[in-house]
């Protein structure tokens, strides 16, 4: 059994205690809800996205320590970015948690940064659904926004 | 006085239990799930096993000796089943996949050809999906109107506005004891107020089946239903139980094999009950399964299944209380009369994910999440729970282990 200690990384940790981009952000900016129906998280991402970037984020809802941090440090990740950076960043996250994604290639040269802590989520597979879920929710914002 | 009295020998029953006794690098279970699902006793195992190597065959459909008993084995539960929840008759014994289809199957068969549009069911705010989401469906389909029972701040059905609710309704579905708050509903009370307004009194008995004598009869219920699993039995098969008038003037649920006893090219005709209900070829192993689970409970007795649970959840409530104070919550009746020994807690803070995944550290199985009853746990205001549910193989010592998990998982967070 792998210990917790390659889950509950300190950045991790850090993250989940002071939460980045936590709030809410008024119309236009669009807002999506993601449901964790194992558990009963729930998230709800706001984008501002002006001319393909991704102006401001912020996040709002309940989860655990995975699906909270996993959440905070992808809004530090995405905040000014161009949209398109942003769907590749997506990709990576998503292959470094095993899932598959027919939306493009994965550039495995995107640095993750603090991000790569998640890695360790892998060896805990009920928990993958914890970490992605922001990224998830994330998605389907893009996808609206841009719908 | 000293015997008659005394709860059952949770020590000497654990052995019966190969998960229960089991240990993963080096620490010992602490199963602390069993209001999701509950461990295997030998008895069980064995007869299953025993049954595919040396008796193995369809039921119902072939003359040879090897079916005739298979079919015999098979019947043999179901009159098992029956006297255990005091049923008038075998044929008032249904097998369906497990408790969740037996409420789709009364929704469907008894609510299309019964409810029309407006018509009134009432149902709990303690109630899981499975006596949810099958009635949202009549909803959505025919428009029947849906009336839920609230709950007091102690973890009780609120009954004070239980006639309003109730005037002019046709169904009253409710659980017998609440999957997340351990509470344990008056049963008896509940079919007789729905009979008052000649309402259906359904109840949903998977929780207390498997912990506490049954008696469909005295409750004056019209239908009950519960899983196999969670009462020592295999997953796979489940129990409907409905008096036999009802079931009889009912249409089929699904079609098929077995449920017939006569197919033309232009239409068919219903088997007698219960066959009219067990269409195809049904999980013959799990029911056999299902027969030595009852067997193994009588053995030891439900009434002192009941008291070992009341004795266990005064020691955890006490404990738990005694040892974090405030810092933990739990959700549910105080009273050891009033509850089973499922405990939904929070504590300290933690998210109930993070929790079990740190008492999984020592084995300590717990559920966190919604526990299937999202309406519930945004009344008691919380998007999930942790919970630890103990039953028969459980001991004072898994509480202990408990107990002594939870104070290791402030360490991290």
């Amino acid at each position: 059994m792998p210990g917790v200690e390659d889950l509950y990384r300190e950045i991790i940790l850090d993250h989940y205690r002071t939460p980045r981009n936590r709030g809410e952000l008024p119309p236009p900016a669009v807002c999506t809800e993601g449901n964790n129906p194992l558990c009963g998280d729930d998230i709800r991402i706001f984008l501002d996205i002006a001319d393909g970037v991704v102006r401001d984020v912020k996040f709002s809802g309940q989860g655990c320590s995975i699906s909270q941090s996993s959440t905070s440090m992808m809004t530090v990740a995405i905040k000014g970015k161009p949209v398109e950076e942003v769907r590749a960043l997506v990709r990576r996250f998503k292959h470094m948690m095993t899932l598959s994604d027919d939306e493009g290639a994965v550039d495995e040269s995107i640095k993750l940064g603090d991000i790569e802590a998640l890695g360790g989520v892998v060896k805990f597979p009920v928990r993958i659904k914890c970490a992605t879920l922001g990224w998830n929710t994330l998605l389907e914002g893009l996808n609206s926004s841009q719908g | 006085m000293a015997g008659a009295n005394t709860s059952l020998d949770a020590e000497k029953i654990r052995q019966d239990f190969p998960v229960v006794t089991s240990s993963i690098n080096g620490k010992p279970m602490v199963y602390l799930d069993s209001a999701n699902t509950s461990q295997k006793p030998v008895a069980v195992i064995d007869a299953m096993t025993a049954f595919m190597r040396e008796g193995y065959a369809p039921i119902n459909r072939s003359a040879y000796s090897l079916a005739a008993e298979a079919t015999e084995k098979y019947e043999g539960a179901r009159t098992k089943v029956a006297k255990f929840i005091n049923a008038k008759s075998s044929r008032e014994i249904v097998f369906t996949k497990n408790a969740t289809e037996a409420l789709n199957l009364i929704a469907y068969s008894w609510g299309r050809t019964n409810l029309k549009r407006g018509d009134v069911v009432v149902l709990t705010h303690m109630e899981h999906h499975a006596n949810i989401v099958p009635w949202q469906m009549l909803q959505q389909e025919i428009g029947i109107e849906l009336r839920w029972v609230p709950l007091t701040s102690d973890f009780q059905l609120d009954l004070s506005s239980l006639s309003n609710l109730l005037a002019g309704a046709k169904v009253f579905s409710f659980t017998s004891m609440s999957n997340v708050l351990g509470t344990i509903n008056p049963v008896e009370k509940l079919c007789a107020a729905a009979h008052a307004v000649g309402a259906l009194a359904i109840v949903d008995a998977c929780q207390s089946v498997p912990h506490a004598p049954t008696d469909v009869q005295a409750w004056g219920a019209d239908f009950t239903m519960f899983s196999s699993h969670k009462m020592c039995g295999p997953s796979g098969v489940g129990v409907l139980w409905g008096r036999e008038a009802l079931l009889e003037a009912m249409p089929p649920f699904l079609g098929g094999g077995n449920m017939i006893s006569e197919v033309r090219l232009d239409g068919f005709k219903c088997a007698e009950l219960p066959a009219k209900f067990e269409a195809g070829t049904p999980p013959i192993t799990e029911v056999i399964g299902l027969g030595a689970a009852v067997d193994y409970l009588n053995g030891i007795g439900m009434a002192n299944v009941r008291r070992h649970e009341v004795e266990m959840s005064s020691y955890v409530l006490e404990n738990l209380t005694a040892r974090f104070g405030d810092e933990i919550t739990i959700h549910g009746p105080r009273n050891p009369e009033l509850r089973g020994a499922t405990f939904s807690f929070a504590f300290r803070g933690i998210h109930p994910h993070d929790l079990s995944q740190i008492l999984d550290q020592t084995n300590v199985c717990v559920r966190a999440g919604h526990h299937c009853a999202k309406p519930l746990m945004k009344i008691i205001g919380a998007n999930a729970t942790a919970r630890a549910s103990f039953y028969l193989y459980n001991t004072k010592a898994d509480a202990d282990a408990l107990a002594n998990a939870l104070d290791s998982a402030s360490d991290i967070f």
